[in-house]
């Protein structure tokens, strides 16, 4: 079957009907792992990158993208992976973080962290995704997935999750 | 423009890692809390992460076919290039979180320095790795002081261990020739340069937590170029066995 070359647009529109495997509310272009696609005569090439170094969602990620475009019939298509610049959550799109508030996971603050070693227990406030209260508490920077960290609603007394900033 | 101090440089960037990512990952299931079940999993796979990408890298520069699996699984302890501090046992959760702490001060350190490499590839890595380092610094200094500041008992284990890692700090930060000449070409960094501030950020947390640093001046070395404690032999036959067991096994 010989088709019409798809545009740079249209394959970002099928992308983003990709959802990270982790966090099904929220695709791989609004989270910025998507990072450029290419048209060329000889094919699609989709330029990802990983949140963390060993985000073990990456493989299936890849899977999904081919398999999204395929059923496009948008073949070949060529997945490379780069690591410069390091991802940050700053580039999780607004819409990306009402949606993942929606869902229970309290979006991202700005990414800059100057404070290497915090010697005072002070966080700054992060309000919870149920109750909107801002009486919480981080129980850990580390959470269910490299890329969340656990909080405690005192308000709702209910535990949440939250997108680190990185 | 390569050099052959290139990949020995980056299998010592990269075992550390993966060793200390593995000894990490023997608290899985065994935390003190689930909190921190969960934290020191997620540390560990964020050092295995870096590993597998720097020891890509190497194995691509070496240019003999081997990719991270074959550099993690098929070598022997006397070709690993790792610090003798991250091989040692996991111990209790006081030894772990002060290995976690030096370890951790000194990657910000390193990766601060590295993300500016001449080698792309390379300066890429560290810039992710940064991120990472950075919170796995926050966490172990904080839990430095906790202990530290604890009860008796949490603050003389905490002190066990600093006691303990201490001699094996000096290896973190001795030159050799090719740590120099990858300084020399702008690829990587004179480790002994990271020395002064690392011990100032040490001291600053040791001293909020209430605990000393030996005086003594001993340090020890050996893993840069081969020279292991009996422990990493034990730790790789178990880390190394499926894939020797099942070459090519794909699940």
């Amino acid at each position: 079957m010989i088709r019409a070359l798809p545009s740079r647009d249209e394959i970002l529109a099928i992308l983003d009907d990709v959802k990270d495997p982790e966090i099904p509310v929220v695709s791989v272009v609004e989270l910025g792992i998507v990072r450029d696609v290419g048209v060329t005569p000889d094919g699609v090439v989709v330029t990802i990158t990983p949140t963390y170094s060993g985000c073990p969602a990456m493989r299936e990620i890849e899977a999904d993208i081919a398999s999204a475009l395929a059923d496009h019939g948008i073949a070949p298509v060529e997945i490379r992976t780069t690591y410069s610049p390091a991802w940050t959550t700053d580039w999780i799109s607004r819409d990306a973080r009402d949606k993942l508030e929606a869902y229970g996971i309290a979006p991202p603050g700005p990414a800059d962290q100057s404070e290497l070693v915090s010697l005072s227990r002070r966080t700054p406030a992060l309000r919870c995704p149920y109750c909107q209260s801002l009486a919480t508490e981080r129980k850990s920077e580390f959470g269910s997935t490299a890329c969340k960290a656990i909080w405690f609603c005192r308000s709702c007394r209910q535990p949440f999750e939250q997108f680190k900033p990185l | 423009m390569s050099t052959p101090a290139l990949v020995p440089y980056l299998l010592r960037l990269g075992d550390d890692r993966l060793v200390l990512g593995h000894r990490l990952s023997e608290w899985c299931g065994h935390g003190p809390i689930l909190e921190e079940d969960i934290a020191i999993t997620n540390i560990a796979l964020d050092l295995i992460g870096e590993a597998a990408l720097l020891l890509k890298l190497a194995g691509e520069e070496e240019g003999q076919g081997r990719d991270e699996d074959a550099l993690a699984y098929f070598r022997d302890a006397v070709d690993y290039r790792n610090a003798l501090m991250v091989e040692l046992p996991k111990g209790d959760f006081g030894f772990t979180i002060v290995r976690q702490f030096l370890f951790s001060a000194y990657s910000v350190l390193q990766m601060e320095a590295l993300q500016r490499s001449k080698l792309e590839a390379l300066g890429g890595i560290a810039a992710k790795a940064l991120k990472e380092s950075r919170y796995h610094l926050r966490h172990s200094a904080q839990w430095v002081i906790t202990l530290g500041d604890g009860t008796e008992e949490s603050h003389d284990r905490a002190q066990r261990a600093v006691d303990e890692l201490w001699r094996y700090t000096g290896e973190l930060f001795a030159a050799d020739e090719v740590d120099r000449e990858m300084a020399a070409i702008g690829m990587g960094v004179d480790p002994s340069t990271l020395a002064e501030p690392w011990q100032a950020q040490v001291g600053e947390v040791v001293l909020r937590a209430g605990l000393t640093v030996p005086t003594h001046e001993y340090m020890q070395q050996g893993g840069r170029v081969g020279r292991h404690t009996e422990h990493l032999g034990h730790m790789l036959a178990e880390m190394q066995i499926v894939a020797r067991s099942h070459p090519g096994a794909k699940w």
